[in-house]
C-alpha cells in the first residue's frame, strides 16, 4: 500500500475547479465534490471488512460540535489544520487541542501515532493528560518544513498508523494538497499543526485541508465550575479553557466555540458556543455541561 | 626526511633517488652533498599512515579482508595486507587479480609489488624481496613456499636488524641456510622470534591478519567493464546488489539490520553509505526503496568500476518476517510491517535516529525525565512516574523572565509566585497560580550546573487564559514550559 515517495501525478489527480478558489465558500463545486466523493467511496470500499477502528470520521465527543461537522465528526481519511490563534509563546491551547485529537484516535484505532516536528519540544509527560499514551507516540525529527511534509506525506499512506501530526511553519497550498490525497488514499488521519508566529487571517486562504481550526485560550471559568482539590485555582490541573474557530470546514461552515477540555474524563465539554450569530437550530438542551453564551 | 637526535636523516626516498644512490636513513647533509638537486620535505607519520589506511580500503574492492602494513623494513616501504581467499577466480585468477591491482595502483601514480602466497608471511617476503621494477607481480604456487623462500634474505623473514645482523654474524646469509639449521640448533643462538617468523612464512603456525574494519560475512560485489556514472545505472547496480545480498541471506536464514553500501570510484577514493532497518529485513523491494531514499547522496564522481553491498549486521529471521507487507508474528496486529517499512524510509531519509520512541527516564528534573527510545521496543513498557502537572510543550533551555511579585522582594517570603510575567514583549498579568512544586538539583550528578539551587516550580495562569509553567531559582525567574 506504501506508495513510494515524490510522485508528482499525486498532486494533479484532484479537480481543476478546486484550484479556483475555496471551493466551499461559494457552493458546491461541480467537479471537486463527486471527485471527492469518488475518493471516498474508494476508501470506505477498501476499509470494508477491516473493523470499526475504520469508521470514516472521528467525533469530537461533544455532540453540539460534532453534528456542526460534515459526517458527525472529523474525516478520518483527511487533514485537519491546526492553528494558534496569536503570535508568540501561544502553542499551549493548539498543542493541546492536537493531543486530544490524537488521544481521541488512539481510542479508536490500533497502532502509534507518528508526530513529525522540526523541533523536539513536545513533552511526552504532558501528554497523558489529553488521553495520549507515550508508549504509542513515535516522533520522528526533520531538519526543515519539506522534510516534515514529505514524512507526514510518506506517513498518512501507512496502515499500521493510528495517525499522524506534522508540525510546520508554513503550509503552502500544493503542500496542503498532497498530504490530503495521501489521507485519502491511505485512510490514515493527519493534523497539521502551524507554528508560525505569525498567523495570517485565514478565513479567506483555501486550503485542500477537510477542516482548519483556530484554537487560542481562554480564561477558566470559576463561577458554577467546580473546586478545584486542594483548594484555590489549579491551571494545569483543572479545565483548560479553548476557544475553537472552526475557520473553515469542507461541506460544511464556519463556526466556534468555547470548550473546556476535562483532564479528568478526557473530554470537551461545550464551555459557550456561536455559529456567526444565529444559534437557533443549535440544540444545547439535550448537552449536558453545555452553556450558551448569550 | 626526518630530525631526531638532532641529526636529520632521510626516512623514504623515490625511485630516482634511490638510483643515484640515496636511501632511508643517509644523513641529510651526505644526501645533500651527493645530489645537490634533491627535493626534501619534511616526513608526516601521521599523514603516512592515514594515506596507507585509505588504500587498504581501497584494497577492499578485492577483498572484504585488507589490513594497512605500515612496518616497512629493508625491503621496501610500508604495504598493505589482502586475503585473498576464494576472491580471486572474480578477477580471472591470481596472477590476473596482482596485474590488474598493480595496474590500478600505477594509474593512481603509486608504484607498488605484489606477490600472492599461501601464507602472509612468505606473500610479505616475496612481495618485498623477489620481485623489482621488472617483475612487479608474483604468484607461488600452492605448496612450493619453501623453493621460492630459500634464495632469499633472512630480512624477508620480518625480523627486526639484531635479528638479521645476529644471523648474519652466524653466517647464515640465506633462508634457505637457516632452513636447514635444525631448530634445536638454533633457537638458543637467535631466540624465539627467528623460528616464529619462519614458522608463519612456512605457514606451520597460523596468523591471522587483523583487517581493517570487521569483516562482514555477508557481502556481495559487483564490477563494472566500463565506470558507470548515471543515476539509473547505479539505481540498477544497486538492485542487483541487493537482490544478490537477499538471496545470500536467505541461505543463511538472517534479516539484514544494517546495510553498507561502497562505491569504488576510478580516481581511488570510496564512498560508503550506511543504512539502518527498524527490523531485520531481506525484503528486496523494502531495500529497495531505503536505498532510493539515499540515491541523492551518491556521487558518483568521474565514474564508478566497483560497488559492494554488505549486512554489517544481520539476525535471524523469523518465518513470519519474511514479507514487511505481511502480517507479523507476534504483533498480530495487521500494519505492523507496513510500520516498519515507513520507519525505515523515514529514518534513511531524515537520518539514523529521527524516528524514537519517548521512554521514561530516572530523572525528576523535567529536562531529563524523558530519553529518547527505539522506535521498536518491543513489548516492554515502562511505566511514567507520577509527578506533579505537566507542560505540553517544554521551553528548553528555560527562557529568563521579567517577573514582579506581589509582595517587595525584601519582605518576599521563599513560596510566593510572580503578579505579573513579561513575554514575548507583552505584559501578562498573573490571574491564577499554583505552587511552589520544589525540585532540588541532582548534585550527585557529574554534569549537574555547578551552583545552582533547588527550583520552586508554579503554575500560572494570564488574565488571557494562557497557562504556563515559570520556575524560580535563587533570585531568577525562568519560562519552562507551556500548558494547553
Amino acid at each position: 500500500m506504501a506508495q513510494a515517495v515524490n510522485d508528482p501525478k499525486a498532486t494533479r489527480t484532484d479537480a481543476p475547479g478546486s484550484d479556483a478558489g475555496d471551493p466551499d465558500a461559494g457552493g458546491p463545486d461541480a467537479d471537486g465534490v463527486p471527485d471527492l466523493e469518488t475518493l471516498r467511496r474508494r476508501v470506505r470500499a477498501l476499509e470494508r471488512g477491516t473493523g470499526p477502528e475504520r469508521a470514516p470520521v472521528l467525533p469530537l465527543g461533544a455532540p453540539a460540535i460534532d453534528e456542526l461537522l460534515p459526517g458527525g465528526g472529523l474525516a478520518r481519511a483527511g487533514v485537519h489544520e491546526l492553528l494558534p490563534e496569536r503570535t508568540a509563546w501561544d502553542d499551549g491551547p493548539v498543542t493541546g487541542f492536537a493531543l486530544a485529537l490524537t488521544g481521541r484516535l488512539m481510542a479508536v484505532a490500533q497502532g502509534p501515532v507518528l508526530w513529525v516536528a522540526r523541533r523536539g519540544d513536545l513533552y511526552a509527560p504532558g501528554a497523558p493528560a489529553f488521553g495520549v499514551d507515550p508508549d504509542r507516540l513515535l516522533t520522528a525529527r526533520a531538519g526543515d518544513d519539506a522534510g516534515v511534509l514529505w514524512a507526514m506525506e510518506e506517513a498518512l499512506r501507512c496502515s499500521g498508523l493510528a495517525g499522524v501530526v506534522g508540525e510546520v511553519g508554513q503550509l503552502d497550498r500544493t503542500a496542503a494538497r498532497r498530504l490530503q490525497l495521501a489521507a485519502e488514499a491511505g485512510g490514515v488521519t493527519g493534523l497539521t499543526l502551524l507554528r508560525r508566529r505569525v498567523v495570517p487571517r485565514g478565513r479567506q486562504d483555501p486550503s485542500a485541508a477537510a477542516t482548519r481550526w483556530r484554537v487560542g485560550a481562554r480564561p477558566a471559568r470559576r463561577d458554577g465550575g467546580r473546586a478545584v482539590p486542594g483548594g484555590g485555582h489549579a491551571p494545569g490541573a483543572g479545565r483548560a479553557c479553548w476557544h475553537l474557530d472552526l475557520v473553515r470546514a469542507r461541506g460544511g461552515d464556519p463556526a466556534d466555540f468555547e470548550v473546556e477540555w476535562d483532564h479528568a474524563t478526557g473530554d470537551f465539554a461545550l464551555a459557550a458556543a456561536l455559529r456567526d450569530g444565529s444559534a437557533a437550530d443549535f440544540r444545547a438542551g439535550g448537552v449536558p455541561g453545555v452553556r450558551r453564551a448569550g | 626526511m626526518s630530525g631526531a637526535d638532532g641529526r636529520q636523516a632521510l626516512t623514504a626516498v623515490d625511485a630516482r633517488a634511490a638510483a643515484a644512490g640515496i636511501g632511508p636513513g643517509v644523513p641529510l647533509a651526505e644526501a645533500r652533498a651527493q645530489v645537490p638537486e634533491l627535493d626534501i620535505q619534511p616526513a608526516d607519520p601521521d599523514g603516512d599512515a592515514a594515506a596507507l589506511r585509505r588504500l587498504a580500503a581501497w584494497c577492499g574492492r578485492y577483498s572484504p579482508w585488507t589490513a594497512p602494513d605500515p612496518h616497512g623494513g629493508e625491503g621496501g616501504g610500508a604495504g598493505v595486507w589482502i586475503d585473498a581467499t576464494g576472491c580471486a577466480h572474480l578477477f580471472g585468477g591470481e596472477a590476473a587479480m596482482l596485474s590488474d591491482l598493480c595496474h590500478r595502483l600505477a594509474r593512481l601514480g603509486l608504484s607498488a609489488r605484489a606477490a600472492m602466497a599461501d601464507t602472509p608471511g612468505a606473500a610479505w617476503a616475496l612481495a618485498r624481496f623477489a620481485t623489482d621494477a621488472s617483475l612487479t607481480t608474483l604468484v607461488a604456487p600452492e605448496g612450493a613456499l619453501r623453493g621460492y623462500l630459500s634464495p632469499l634474505p633472512p630480512a624477508a623473514l620480518r625480523l627486526d636488524a639484531a635479528d638479521c645482523e645476529l644471523l648474519h654474524r652466524l653466517g647464515l646469509r640465506r633462508i634457505g641456510e637457516v632452513l636447514n639449521v635444525p631448530p634445536a640448533a638454533l633457537a638458543p643462538r637467535v631466540g624465539r622470534q627467528v623460528a616464529r617468523r619462519l614458522d608463519q612464512a612456512l605457514g606451520r603456525v597460523a596468523e591471522p591478519i587483523d583487517p581493517l574494519t570487521p569483516v562482514p560475512p555477508l557481502r556481495v560485489r559487483r564490477a563494472f567493464a566500463e565506470p558507470i556514472g548515471t543515476r539509473d545505472d547505479i539505481a540498477g547496480a544497486i538492485e542487483a546488489l541487493i537482490a544478490g545480498l537477499c538471496r545470500r541471506l536467505e541461505e543463511v536464514g538472517q534479516g539484514a539490520r544494517r546495510l553498507e553500501l561502497t562505491l569504488y570510484r576510478v580516481d581511488g577514493s570510496l564512498q560508503p553509505v550506511q543504512l539502518g532497518t527498524s527490523r531485520a529485513s531481506r525484503e528486496a523491494d523494502h531495500l529497495k526503496r531505503l536505498f532510493a531514499e539515499r540515491l541523492d547522496d551518491l556521487d558518483a564522481g568521474f565514474g564508478v568500476e566497483v560497488m559492494t553491498l554488505a549486512a554489517l549486521g544481520a539476525e535471524r529471521l523469523a518465518a513470519g518476517q519474511l514479507a514487511l507487507g505481511r502480517k507479523h508474528a507476534g504483533t498480530g496486529q495487521r500494519g505492523a510491517g507496513e510500520l516498519a517499512g515507513l520507519i525505515d524510509r523515514l529514518e534513511a531519509r531524515l537520518g539514523g535516529g529521527s524516528v524514537t520512541r519517548p521512554r521514561p527516564r530516572g530523572s525528576h528534573l523535567p529536562e531529563r525525565a524523558v530519553a529518547a527510545g527505539p522506535a521498536f521496543a518491543g513489548s516492554k513498557r515502562q511505566a511514567w512516574p507520577a509527578t506533579g502537572p505537566r507542560p505540553l510543550r517544554l521551553v528548553e533551555p528555560p527562557q529568563p523572565l521579567d517577573a514582579t511579585s506581589a509582595v517587595p522582594a525584601t519582605a518576599e517570603p521563599s513560596g510566593s509566585p510572580p503578579a505579573q510575567i513579561r513575554l514575548g514583549g507583552l505584559t501578562h498579568r498573573v490571574t491564577g497560580a499554583h505552587g511552589p512544586e520544589r525540585l532540588s538539583p541532582e548534585w550527585w550528578r557529574p554534569d549537574s550546573p555547578e551552583g545552582q539551587g533547588g527550583r520552586d516550580y508554579y503554575r500560572l495562569e494570564t488574565a488571557e487564559g494562557r497557562r504556563y509553567w515559570v520556575f524560580r531559582s535563587g533570585n531568577r525567574w525562568y519560562l519552562h514550559g507551556l500548558f494547553a
